[in-house]
């Protein structure tokens, strides 16, 4: 016998799942070295989570910014300006907010009103209604939530199994290449982890 | 040409940088004082002129000459500044006064001759109206703006009028050396040209000046020649657009006072609008009952609404403590006034409008209410060794400070650029293979190769490879900006990539290449 909450969250994951099918054709653009990671861009309204790596994050959110769109940096104090600034980020339209203090959901959620793409931290802590309070919000101001960490309800997962450079020796040289093995999970809880792999140019700009 | 016509008074106020500063830093009259400027002394008052000091001479030496001298950097925006109140208080007797420069003014002659009845009860009455006012002017009349001046620099403290009868202008200036034309490219040449008076030189062809020396050329001609005339506008007084609310009795709680403010801040930027002006930057001073004042300058993306305007006060008052922070005491009185205006029609927004970044700018500024000023920023890139200094942040809203970006910065890191960069340097810590601390020498060499890696106390990792160190040395003459350090590109067991740095015999991760 299922309790009526494990029904509940069942019936709770099928309509996301069919709501986010909706909005499938519309996304924003990525760069043409991120499409074997996201083929289809980003999807707007939804969120994604990126475990491992901060130049992922950039790299997904450049093509846009570069578009036009408003992107913004929510509680991420030590990220670094000149490599986003190498992806192609537009940083006059770049809204940075260092620190929120303990107004981070008021905070992501006003940002989510009129940026396009917000990368933010992982909250330390974050309860499951706010969390779907979020995402609701996310899908109505259609705007995209890049998670650096683990997020509860992320539409996709994007997680870092190696990392390997190019360059650097024992005593000599510098970085130079980099590349990455990539685990990509789409949509929540369901479908298999789909491998990919990534080749970041020293000069990220493509 | 009419000769009456083209009359000109000029009034000079001998000293002016001197007495603009004096009255500027509420200085005692018998305080020697220089003005430097570019490192040279560009004014100085007359009693340190009696001990020796003189324009154009070093900083030093002028201390050496004058030991009570007082050095003040020169500010031209304090001369034309000081220089306002003075013109209006001319402007009460004679209509149409054109600033030269600070210290120097001119007006047509005739009506004030007319109207006083002679060249000469005109030159007395200002003369003698600017007196009681304090201020010690000297006045020459000529057929020409530059022979008036020439005439008024001619003066003495005993005969402050000297007037230049009509037609007599160039033979007035006909003796004065070529170097008073104050013009450092044409003197030299016309000097080469054996032209060592004005006289030499308006005696030449015009047309043939033109050709040689061009608009420059053909200006200091008719100067020599006593042919310029006054030209451009004449001194309006400028329009004053400023609010001021004061509160009795005072108050200490912002959303009192945001209130307060917000009817004069609607009636200023109202004003503003009928004169088919907005502002784009606003000056809030803040005077505290205890007698305290804060003054800052906001400026804004687009241009002040009278809610922007309230909003910023609200923010001056919060400082950076969000929305329940408030002024340290009571506020008494809040001054508002535009520094920087512009006119309406070059901010009118097009036909579809700017929506969507009208709406950015909206929600951010609510942003910064809630979280306090400064916690919303637009970053910028900046120039550096250190990859911390090439990170700057500016509050939104804000201008941007020039970018040091484009100059040179040898030691910096080669791309690609980490993507996280600590804004404090994490403490880290370096061993040898046998647990030895990595250092390195004088010679700029390590004493081992780097095997261990830890950060923040955790344990240790290997490190796969690495290269450096790659030494920085910056700012030696300088002792609180000063740095010395060696960096490293290290990556550990995990695949991670680090920038080290080694400053002091301390290891820390400058930054992640994550």
């Amino acid at each position: 016998m299922e309790s009526p909450a494990s029904v509940r969250q069942a019936l709770q994951a099928r309509i996301s799942s069919m709501q986010s099918t909706r909005l499938d054709e519309d996304a924003f653009p990525v760069l043409p070295i991120m499409r074997g990671v996201l083929g289809r861009g980003l999807r707007r309204g939804v969120v994604y989570s990126i475990s491992g790596s901060t130049s992922l994050a950039l790299a997904l959110v450049a093509a846009a910014s570069q578009s036009g769109e408003w992107c913004g940096v929510l509680d991420v104090p030590d990220l670094g300006l000149e490599a986003a600034a190498g992806w192609g980020i537009d940083l006059d339209r770049l809204v940075w907010v260092a620190d929120p203090g303990d107004r981070w959901m008021s905070t992501v959620g006003s940002m989510a009103d009129v940026l396009g793409l917000v990368i933010v931290r992982a909250p330390t802590r974050v309860t499951s209604a706010e969390a779907s309070r979020l995402v609701a919000r996310l899908r109505q101001t259609r705007s995209t939530m890049l998670v650096l960490g683990e997020w509860p309800q992320s539409e996709s997962q994007i997680r870092v199994v190696s990392s390997s450079w190019t360059g650097l020796g024992d005593g000599h040289g510098h970085l130079a290449d980099r590349h990455l093995e990539l685990e990509v999970r789409q949509g929540q809880g369901g479908g298999a982890p789909r491998r990919s792999r990534l080749r970041v140019p020293a000069a990220a700009i493509p | 040409m009419n000769s009456s016509a083209a009359r000109v008074l000029v009034v000079w106020l001998p000293d002016w940088p001197i007495t603009a500063a004096r009255r500027n830093l509420e200085l005692p009259v018998d305080q020697p004082l220089a003005l430097i400027h570019k490192g040279v002394v560009f004014a100085c008052s007359s009693d340190a002129r009696a001990s020796g000091a003189q324009r154009g001479l070093a900083v030093r030496e002028a201390q050496l000459r004058c030991p009570q001298l007082l050095v003040v950097a020169y500010d031209p925006q304090t001369d034309a500044r000081a220089f306002e109140p003075v013109v209006a208080s001319l402007e009460e007797l004679v209509p149409g006064v054109r600033i030269l420069r600070p210290g120097l003014c001119a007006i047509r002659a005739r009506g004030p001759a007319r109207f006083y009845g002679g060249e000469e009860r005109a030159a007395s009455t200002i003369h003698e109206a600017m007196a009681k006012a304090d201020i010690a002017a000297r006045l020459g009349i000529a057929d020409s703006v530059f022979g008036a001046e020439r005439a008024a620099l001619k003066t003495s403290d005993s005969a402050p009028v000297s007037i230049v009868e009509p037609g007599t202008t160039r033979q007035f200036l006909a003796s004065a050396p070529i170097s008073t034309l104050d013009d450092s490219t044409l003197v030299p040449v016309l000097r080469r040209l054996g032209l060592h008076s004005l006289g030499d030189f308006a005696a030449l062809d015009q047309v043939a000046v033109g050709a040689r020396f061009g608009e420059a050329g053909l200006r200091a001609h008719a100067r020599a020649s006593a042919t310029d005339r006054l030209s451009g506008a004449e001194h309006t007084p400028e329009a004053d657009f400023g609010a001021d609310v004061a509160f009795e009795p005072a108050l200490d709680r912002v959303d009192q006072i945001a209130f307060g403010v917000r009817t004069a801040s609607e009636s200023m930027i109202d004003r503003l609008a009928e004169g088919g002006l907005v502002c784009t930057a606003l000056r809030i001073t803040v005077t505290s009952e205890s007698g305290e004042r804060r003054e800052r300058s906001w400026s804004h993306p687009h241009h002040f609404s009278a809610a922007d305007v309230v909003d910023r006060v609200r923010w001056q008052l919060q400082g950076s403590g969000g929305a329940t922070a408030g002024p340290a005491s009571p506020v008494e009185r809040i001054e508002l006034s535009p520094a920087r205006v512009d006119a309406s029609a070059n901010h009118e927004s097009g036909l579809w409008g700017t929506s969507l970044d009208e709406r950015v700018h909206h929600a951010l500024a609510r942003l910064h209410s809630v979280l306090g000023h400064g916690a919303v920023s637009t970053p910028t890139l900046g120039g550096g060794r250190f990859l911390s200094e090439r990170q700057v942040l500016v509050a939104w809203g804000d201008e941007t400070p020039p970018s040091k970006r484009t100059l040179p910065w040898p030691g910096s890191i080669p791309p690609p650029a980490p993507a996280t960069v600590f804004a404090e340097p994490r403490p880290a810590d370096v061993r040898g293979s046998l647990g030895e601390p990595i250092d390195v020498d004088a010679r700029g060499t390590t004493n081992s190769t780097p095997a261990w890696l830890s950060l923040d106390r955790s344990p240790a990792l290997k490190i796969s490879s690495w290269a450096g160190p790659w030494s920085v040395t910056q700012r030696w003459w300088d002792s609180e900006t000063r740095r010395s350090a060696h960096r490293f590109q290290m990556i550990d067991s995990e695949g991670m990539a680090w920038l080290m740095i080694l400053e002091d015999h301390e290891w820390a991760a400058e930054a992640r290449y994550d």
